[in-house]
């Protein structure tokens, strides 16, 4: 048998995230969209003021809220780079180490911008 | 012949590579009946038609793995997949997707073999038996858990079948994931350190997106992506939980 060295694949670091963003969208995603794109605009079920200025902001000040504010952003972001990176692999487009970097490299920059906005906020 | 013959057209993908600069397409028309399969088809070109075509097979009944064949496109078992369907339309017959191509029909296979013998696909004992104390015993839970993977007939349809395989040939793969995980489940054995370091490398499991088209075409019911996917699911654990246990994890 022919000898081969194994190296140990970093992949589970990024099949986490995408995991955890998967499960997280599909939890949250179809409630968010109807939140913000249904009911709020059209105040229905919800009043209409529901996310004015003054309310989002406390809930962006509040520990829990700020928490999942970032877990929403952050994972869905890992979720979709990843989700993009692979589509890319089986539409024939191996752009390799560059499109790894550019697809995970926006999960990493925009995971940063919302953790600098949301401590940069208040608490 | 009778005046009732049916004639259907037979496109195959032939390649002799000390003649031929690249595969290329030949049609031959074929006299079949009902219950003629896409490999007597091919038997009866190789009789009566052209003698230098070649393929592989041998029991004619899906359970020798080795008339695998792109059957209009699809990854089949040429014994199992019948004229009459494609009549009275051409039917065009491949070498399997991905593979290089020794002649004709004919895949090499021998990356697939190596794959094989690294997955050391037989029971590595979870504990040393002397013959005295006779035969290893197991629950029908016990048995439920590998059953359906050791079914694999190593026929490499699955491997035809994955867009991934085909993008990068060093991935595992369908079948070798399925067998490695067959032993890895067996209550007998104790070998699933030393495989999971395949797993878990770059070769692994983590090349797989989640096609599923693997489990779709085998023909002895295996599901490979059922065994690639909890794998993945192992070789995580493995990755962030090997700082906690006190082996340190698989290597």
């Amino acid at each position: 048998m022919k000898q081969r060295t194994l190296k140990r694949s970093n992949a589970p670091i990024f099949w986490a995230l995408f995991g955890a963003g998967g499960m997280l969208s599909a939890l949250f995603g179809p409630m968010l969209v109807f939140i913000t794109g249904i009911a709020v605009p059209l105040a229905v079920v919800l009043p209409a003021d529901t996310m004015s200025y003054p309310h989002m902001l406390a809930f962006a000040q509040n520990i829990i809220g700020k928490g999942f504010i970032f877990a929403i952003i952050a994972l869905f972001l890992w979720h979709a780079a990843h989700r993009i990176f692979h589509s890319l692999h089986d539409i024939g487009i191996h752009a390799g180490t560059g499109a790894k970097l550019l697809c995970y490299g926006l999960a990493m920059l925009g995971t940063l911008i919302a953790a600098y906005a949301l401590l940069a906020i208040g608490f | 012949m009778s005046e009732k013959q049916k004639i259907i057209e037979i496109e195959v993908l032939r390649y002799h590579p000390e003649k031929d600069k690249e595969p290329h397409k030949q049609v031959f028309e074929v006299p079949f009946t009902d219950d003629m399969s896409v490999l007597q088809g091919v038997q009866y070109i190789k009789d009566y038609l052209d003698g230098s075509l070649s393929f592989r097979w041998s029991c004619r009944m899906a359970i020798c793995g080795s008339c695998g064949m792109m059957i209009n496109g699809e990854p089949s078992l040429s014994c199992q997949t019948f004229l009459r369907d494609y009549y009275p339309a051409r039917v065009r017959v491949e070498a399997l997707s991905h593979f290089p191509i020794e002649r004709d029909l004919v895949i090499n296979m021998e990356g697939f073999i190596e794959k094989l013998e690294s997955i050391q696909p037989y029971i590595i004992p979870r504990e040393t038996r002397t013959l005295a104390q006779g035969e290893y015993l197991q629950t029908p839970e016990q048995l439920d858990a590998y059953e359906q993977f050791s079914s694999c007939i190593n026929c490499l349809l699955c491997y035809a079948a994955c867009p991934q395989f085909g993008l990068n040939s060093n991935f595992i793969g369908p079948a070798a994931t399925a067998l490695l995980h067959r032993y890895n489940v067996d209550s007998r054995d104790g070998g699933k350190s030393q495989r999971m370091e395949l797993i878990n490398s770059e070769e692994g499991v983590f090349n797989c997106t989640a096609v599923g088209y693997c489990s779709e075409v085998c023909p002895k019911h295996v599901d490979p992506a059922n065994a690639v996917n909890q794998n993945k699911t192992n070789s995580a654990a493995d990755y962030f939980l090997r700082f906690l246990t006190p082996k340190g994890g698989a290597k």
